[in-house]
């Protein structure tokens, strides 16, 4: 079947499920081979709906493997094998296991896997932030970040589509913000029950399948270098430029099966929030406020952090005074990725940031932008033709 | 048993290297080869940097000349000396992340276990005593305590060769090295005996100076491993470069070890040791003759 038609044109029932259960929803269309779990919050429920998944016959094997590690190490064990594989974690678990994502993009491995993102410091906090993604940024994934239970579900069975062309081939991080995706209902879109992904055909793979079926025979598929010479450090660096070229030829397909790496919303407006996750809900409805005070304000809602919207962004803020960047996590690593984008980034005005499972009410949003507007010398943008 | 994955297109039949054109007429690849036949076929295993005298190399020749399918088999590994030959292998290895080899291969063979119902895919991991009892202990336990289906060797030269001979899990009591200045202060991780009481099905203890044993127990658990569950062998490979000692006394030490702290032990469940009777009186099973005497 072809992707695009599970995607976009077959029709969709609208139901009221958590993130978690979008999640589920996804991978029983994705046509997985193996999953495989291990227990965190706010990860732990959709892992649990996918093992129901493997009971009732939608994936052929699935288990709960012993720490994170472990089970990133399991799910490339099982990529390798020429298979298809999902996974899920979160906060710390994402750390726990940050040594084999480097491992699944220089192995060249399209694993697909969910982060529900959590707070990772102390004082203890299980609660909702995404400072994870800050550290997962070259580690070569590439990475979506939903907004909500609708995207997440889109674009975990989009991930796959994305990540085994085989001009591409590699992790896809597919990234909501926890509880506030995950455990919350809303309103999704689903596909039909018995449509689903073609199954991974490991022939179009870029690299020999770890079978011993597929040639070379001497192959070590994950070539440790640990020569001493020139030689090796050129076949390194050749294969990291490798594996950043395989991410820049993801765009084409991130906006053939995604419509695009971001989405504008008033693109003549001269400013704009940019965010990405639920920052965007939030944004949205700051917007609706500012909009009834007079101040006319777009939205960049950047969907692909990795590979990230450089040009795309740069053509819709060409002419933007001011583009201000709310975020969950002190870090503040999207508006670094903004201002490292574009000209003049003295108009990136990085915040407002919660995170430890702060919310982010409207008028936090709201305050930053009049506060910003508020600056010598900003231009102020009123209410222009066309509100 | 084929072979088909080595088998070149005629077009590049003449231009391969003699040592691939030998692999594909000789090799073990299309029948039966086991320790007892080296000398008289080509091995998998070819020109390798190991130190002189590495006991490792030798454990690691010596397990690629016994496993009973090497057209089937995959090994993963983990970082580490037994890289240097591992790599140098005809066949299929995967060596990533320090430790988690056994975790690999079970997320490997159960792939493999949808894809080829039909076929032994033998996955066996092949790693140091620093991989394996270390880094990589929960992974190894776990990985019986699942029982999976795969086998784990561990090349015990009972120190951190790779890196410079440092203080493994699996070093003697007592012995200094670096990173215990002091000498050791606890005695070896008893893997072997975790190994018993963790699921494995069939495990063995020997040292790379008897190397009839060791490619008859590399056999056995690989054999097993596919029927019955996880297996395990510890191999003593003695590491001249660390412990200092002259390379051409790696077979003395290993010897004297087997008298001492490394002897021969084997253990198997009963399905194991009623596999492996019927096994020996399957027809297509040679009887294998004792180890020759020692001098």
């Amino acid at each position: 079947m072809d992707p695009e038609y599970l995607f976009s044109e077959a029709p969709r029932r609208q139901v009221f499920i958590t993130g978690s259960e979008a999640v589920a929803e996804a991978v029983k269309r994705a046509n997985v081979d193996i999953a495989i779990a291990y227990p965190i919050t706010p990860q732990s429920e959709s892992m649990h709906l996918v093992g129901d998944l493997y009971d009732q016959g939608y994936l052929k094997d699935y288990y709960r493997g012993e720490n994170e590690f472990a089970v990133m190490a399991a799910v490339h064990g099982a990529s390798l094998g020429g298979g298809r594989v999902f996974t899920a974690t979160s906060g710390p678990g994402t750390l726990r296991a940050m040594e084999m994502f480097p491992v699944w993009a220089g192995s060249r491995q399209p694993v697909v896997c969910a982060f529900m993102c959590r707070g990772v410091s102390l004082p203890p906090s299980i609660q909702p932030e995404n400072i994870e993604m800050a550290m997962l940024l070259d580690v070569g994934m590439l990475m979506f970040h939903a907004e909500d239970a609708q995207d997440f579900l889109d674009m975990i069975l989009k991930a796959y589509a994305v990540a085994e062309q085989p001009d591409v081939h590699l992790p896809v991080g597919v990234f909501a913000d926890g509880f506030f995706v995950t455990h919350t209902r809303s309103a999704v879109l689903l596909p039909p029950d018995d449509l689903k992904l073609a199954a991974y055909d490991p022939r179009r793979a870029p690299v020999p399948t770890f079978d011993m079926e597929t040639p070379p025979i001497r192959l070590v598929r994950d070539p440790l270098l640990n020569k001493s010479n020139f030689i090796s450090y050129a076949a390194n660096a050749s294969w990291h430029q490798e594996i950043a070229a395989a991410a820049e030829r993801a765009r084409k397909h991130i906006r053939r099966y995604m419509g695009g790496l971001l989405e504008v919303e008033d693109p003549a407006a001269v400013v704009f929030l940019a965010a990405s996750g639920t920052a965007v809900s939030q944004s949205r409805e700051a917007i609706k406020v500012l909009r009834a005070e007079g101040i006319r304000v777009g939205l960049i809602k950047i969907m692909s952090i990795r590979p990230f919207p450089v040009r795309e962004i740069e053509a819709v803020t060409a002419h933007a005074d001011l583009i201000v960047v709310p975020e969950f996590n002190i870090g503040g690593w999207l508006a670094r990725e903004i201002k490292a984008a574009i000209d003049n980034n003295r108009r990136v005005v990085g915040g407002p940031r919660v995170f430890g499972g702060m919310t982010m009410p409207t008028e936090l949003i709201v305050n930053e932008v009049r506060n910003a507007l508020s600056r010598p010398g900003t231009r102020q943008p009123g209410m222009r033709a066309g509100i | 048993m084929s072979t088909k994955i080595i088998t070149p297109v005629a077009e590049f039949a003449e231009l391969l290297p003699q040592e691939y054109k030998d692999l594909v007429a000789r090799g073990p690849h299309g029948g039966r080869r086991s320790v007892r036949d080296l000398g008289t076929f080509k091995e998998i295993v070819d020109e390798h940097p190991h130190c002189a005298g590495c006991g490792v190399a030798l454990a690691v020749r010596l397990l690629a000349a016994a496993l009973p399918s090497p057209a089937d088999t995959l090994i993963v590994g983990t970082p580490g000396c037994s890289f240097f030959s591992l790599v140098q292998t005809a066949l299929n290895y995967s060596n990533t992340a320090f430790g988690n080899q056994n975790a690999v291969a079970a997320g490997l063979k159960r792939m493999l276990a949808i894809r080829f119902p039909q076929v032994h895919k033998d996955v066996v991991v092949v790693a140091g005593d620093g991989g394996i009892a270390d880094i990589g202990l929960d992974m190894t336990l776990h990985s019986w305590f699942r029982r999976e289906k795969i086998t784990t060797v561990m090349l015990d030269n009972e120190v951190y060769a790779n890196t410079g001979g440092q203080e493994s899990g699996m070093s003697r009591l007592g012995r200094v090295l670096n990173m215990a200045p002091r000498g050791k202060l606890f005695p070896k991780i008893p893997v072997f005996e975790l190994a018993k009481v963790s699921g494995c099905v069939y495990g063995a203890r020997v040292t790379v100076a008897g190397p009839y044993r060791l490619g008859r127990v590399v056999r056995n658990a690989v054999l097993l491993a596919r029927e019955l569950g996880p297996t395990y062998v510890q191999v003593y490979a003695p590491c001249p470069t660390n412990m200092k000692f002259p390379p051409d006394q790696t077979l003395k030490a290993a010897k004297e070890a087997e008298k001492d702290h490394y002897s021969f032990e084997e253990f198997m469940s009963t399905e194991a040791a009623e596999y492996l009777a019927r096994l020996k009186t399957a027809p297509e099973e040679r009887e294998e003759a004792p180890e020759p005497a020692k001098p």
